[in-house]
């Protein structure tokens, strides 16, 4: 107990954290200081490592290296139970709710009010449960059913409900992850009510956004990361948005781009009036592609870009809109349509759409194009995967030691381009590249960057969506924007900023 | 990036971690040799013939379980679908002279008709299977143990509960039969040629990649196209006309057959795989694994038969060690993360 920390300024410091996921360095000695009573915002492009430095705090993710001091006394938090103990509570980002059951047991899973039935048999008192729901959801301004199902609400209701539990759980710092991705305007005006008066009560509030507008209003200080690391803390009122902006990307947008030499010429692929099953995703979303374009798609998270390219590849259903390919009309009910008509899709989330961890580099490139490497129509020719294996590690500058080298040991840049390649094998015209520099490292950006203009250059035509506005940019001919599931409207290239394609990609909210 | 100076003590550890990821071939494999010094009478000819021919059996069982496997998924119905198969074949392969013969006026079959017969049963079984796991989303150990119980009940019905014996000759020869010397029996030799078929499966078709790629991660596989469902039909109904073909040897091997026959097959093969690195978290396991496996797991069983142990503690004993190659399996994957 001798390892006292500075003067009680702070309820919470955190203090060269690091912490690396195979292949990427997600926080680099990474620093945060809450004081008490203060809304602290953190911001930083997508991949700063903000969410991550949050997970470590709640005891998601264990520290490789660093301290957290919890009102001076050095804390380890190895687990989310240890870190509600100490009175810290969290709204994800991705809200984990149990659907199937009420409202209040979401609240108070783990830690239900008990009693003693006949004085000795420990039970739920769900009378308690749903009187101090009641009560909760009053205090945030929800007027629904504790015993409603979860399911039933709608997104932002039940992020009420998370933000409902936090406080519940009578928590000292509360950290917010993007509690405003998905709420309207009059949502968000309770949700602020609800913080100050979190913040008359002392607590220490981390905000985690995107919209630099809500963090300039509601925040006392601000934080700012990039690639992992710390850049500096500020009180909000020295900042303007133009100075987090600049703290934030921290470079000249110019040198972060490749020259690109493509020419997009003729339209070669057309979506008409393509609308989802699911009412609440993409709907009478109509585009086209030119041959060599790079087509930027942004827009806000859940606006419904993921679930559109997935839409057009077969992987979600529509009910209605039609797709053509060359100016014939395609149907794609299902991948396997999508690859045959030259279509390729780097999907979103590489871990749980793109790699087979277990499996072999060489495994990871031929996979999606055996179909080429038969002979007697049954045997798989091994020396011609070899070579293409041989053929992408060099052009795609793929670091490995072999191609028999499993992928889930590579670094995140490195199995992208192996999941490019895994692409290229079938030298498909269009490629759709969901968030294609996601997690990876800054240089292994600029090398996707590179391989995407190259790409252009031969005349292949790219979808590209991207949460990173600079790389929107720096990087498209066109961009598209998506707002609650349609398209707002298109930017050329040359005019884009950030001002108008937020200005499209909020339209609704 | 490994300067030579530390090379070698990689190495070191490299076979202490080759040793502790095998650590039950190990124990067997040093337990079968203390039995072996033991009990002189442990190293004979007959007790290898034993050894070979029962090995050869399961490791044809455990082969078909080892693409649901890899698959993440699992096949409970396969001993009940070898015991129909055993049924089958000896029910069609009486001899014609015997009194309680199931059908009394049947004429002598060919024995390879007999055993395309059982294999076509026996698919459209692994079918049913395949397209309720596949198709349907059951989850294959549901669906899978309903069909146990499910095949269990024709077998019961078709038979009459009936023990089926009095074998034509050259059937239950199949079982005693062998080329050259006993080691090399028919069973044996089928075996072999299963493992490598299978083999060449495994490794040199797109089925084998496909199925690999599906246990590795499912969701990448249908992105990157692969007909999921037609490969998981695929898996399963292999699996069950390689149980056929197990329950088919297994009735000559017995000079008949009964409903029992087969029964709880499956939990061997499973363990067989498992022991022999077929990871229940999927996309990984090898033929050769899986034999060393099945045959360690009936060097186990044939140790403790010579150690005296009742067979009631060998049941016992052969529970803890499934669940233990499961949880070493497990912890594998888990210190990955």
């Amino acid at each position: 107990m001798s390892e006292q920390g500075p003067a009680l300024v702070y309820r919470l410091e955190m203090r060269d954290v690091v912490k690396t996921f195979p292949g990427v360095k997600a926080l680099n000695h990474a620093q945060l200081k809450l004081r008490p009573g203060t809304v602290h915002a953190l911001v930083g492009e997508n991949g700063a490592g903000k969410s991550t430095l949050m997970k470590c705090m709640f005891g998601i993710y264990k520290m490789d290296a660093g301290e957290i001091y919890y009102e001076g006394r050095k804390v380890t938090i190895a687990d989310p139970l240890m870190a509600l103990n100490l009175g810290i509570a969290m709204v994800h980002q991705e809200l984990q709710p149990i659907p199937e059951r009420s409202v209040a047991e979401n609240i108070y899973v783990g830690r239900y009010p008990m009693k003693k039935l006949l004085g000795f048999i420990p039970v739920v008192d769900h009378e308690a449960m749903y009187r101090n729901t009641a009560a909760l959801l009053k205090e945030v301004s929800m007027s629904f059913d504790p015993k409603q199902k979860l399911g039933t609400l709608s997104v932002s209701q039940m992020q009420s409900v998370e933000i409902a539990k936090a406080v519940s759980a009578d928590c000292k710092v509360l950290i917010l992850d993007e509690p405003t991705s998905s709420l309207t305007s009059h949502e968000v005006e309770a949700l602020f009510r609800i913080i100050e008066s979190l913040k008359a009560k002392g607590v220490a509030i981390v905000y985690i956004s995107h919209k630099m507008d809500e963090i300039l209003r509601i925040s006392d200080e601000v934080t700012i990361m990039r690639d992992g690391q710390y850049i500096g803390t500020w009180p909000a009122g020295e900042l303007t948005i133009n100075k987090i902006i600049t703290q934030m990307v921290g470079r000249e947008l110019a040198n972060l781009y490749p020259p690109r030499h493509n020419v997009p010429s003729e339209p070669v692929f057309e979506v008409r009036d393509f609308t989802s099953i699911n009412p609440r995703s993409f709907r009478g979303v109509s585009f086209n592609l030119r041959k060599g374009e790079i087509l930027g798609v942004g827009g806000l998270v859940g606006a419904q870009r993921t679930e559109l390219m997935e839409g057009l590849f077969g992987i979600r259903a529509h009910s209605k809109g039609s797709i053509y390919h060359l100016g014939e009309e395609i149907r794609i009910t299902r991948p396997q349509d999508a690859i045959r008509k030259s279509i390729a899709l780097l999907t979103e989330d590489r871990r749980a759409t793109g790699i087979f961890g277990v499996l072999s580099v060489a495994d990871n490139v031929s996979i999606a194009s055996l179909d080429q490497y038969l002979q007697f129509r049954v045997m798989l020719n091994d020396k011609k995967i070899a070579q293409l294996v041989k053929d992408n590690v060099e052009k795609l500058s793929i670091k490995t030691p072999s191609g028999k080298t499993l992928i889930q040991s590579l670094s995140g840049g490195n199995q992208q381009k192996v999941l490019i390649s895994r692409w290229l094998a079938n030298d498909p015209q269009i490629l759709i590249l969901d968030e294609p520099t996601r997690g990876i490292d800054v240089g292994a950006k600029y090398e996707i960057y590179c391989i995407i203009a190259e790409l252009a250059a031969q005349g292949k035509s790219i979808i590209m969506i991207s949460s990173e506005m600079g790389e929107l940019i720096g990087m498209s001919d066109r961009i598209l924007v998506m707002c609650d599931g349609r398209l707002t409207g298109f930017v050329q290239g040359q005019d884009a900023t950030q001002e108008n394609i937020m200005a499209l990609a909020t339209q609704f909210s | 990036m490994q300067s030579p100076a530390e090379a070698k003590p990689r190495s070191l550890s490299q076979l202490g971690k080759t040793l502790s990821d095998n650590v039950i071939i190990v124990g067997i494999v040093l337990l079968t040799v203390v039995v072996g010094v033991l009990r002189n009478n442990f190293f004979s000819e007959a007790n290898f013939r034993n050894l070979i021919s029962n090995t050869a059996i399961r490791f044809i069982i455990a082969v078909g379980v080892s693409g649901c496997l890899i698959t993440k998924g699992t096949d409970l119905s396969a001993g009940r679908v070898a015991g129909l198969s055993a049924c089958i074949s000896a029910i069609l392969l009486q001899r014609s002279d015997y009194i309680n013969r199931f059908y009394k006026d049947l004429p002598d079959l060919p024995i390879i008709g007999v055993l395309a017969l059982v294999m076509v049963v026996c698919a459209v079984i692994g079918c049913v299977n395949g397209a309720v796991v596949a198709y349907l989303k059951v989850p294959p150990f549901i669906a899978t143990l309903g069909m146990q119980t499910l095949v269990y009940g024709i077998c019961l019905v078709y038979t009459g509960a009936q023990p089926i014996g009095s074998l034509r000759a050259d059937y239950a020869g199949l079982a005693t039969g062998y080329v050259g010397t006993p080691m090399a029996s028919y069973t044996a030799i089928i075996a072999v040629v299963i493992g490598l078929l299978m083999w060449f499966l495994y490794n040199k078709t797109r089925h084998g990649k496909y199925m690999y790629a599906i246990g590795g991660n499912e969701n990448a596989a249908e992105v990157a196209g692969v007909n999921v469902g037609k490969s998981k039909m695929t898996i399963y109904m292999l699996a069950a006309v390689l149980y056929g073909l197990c329950g088919f040897l297994l009735a000559a091997k017995s000079g008949g057959a009964s409903v029992n026959m087969g029964m709880s097959y499956e939990l061997e093969a499973i363990a067989g795989c498992t022991i022999g690195g077929v990871s229940v978290n999927g996309g990984v396991g090898k033929i050769s694994g899986i034999l060393v496996g099945v045959l360690v797991f009936e060097l186990l069983k044939i140790a403790l038969q010579f150690l005296g142990v009742k067979t009631e503690y060998t049941y016992i004993v052969q529970g803890v060690v499934i669940i233990t190659a499961v949880a070493l399996d497990i912890q594998k994957y888990l210190s990955k993360k």
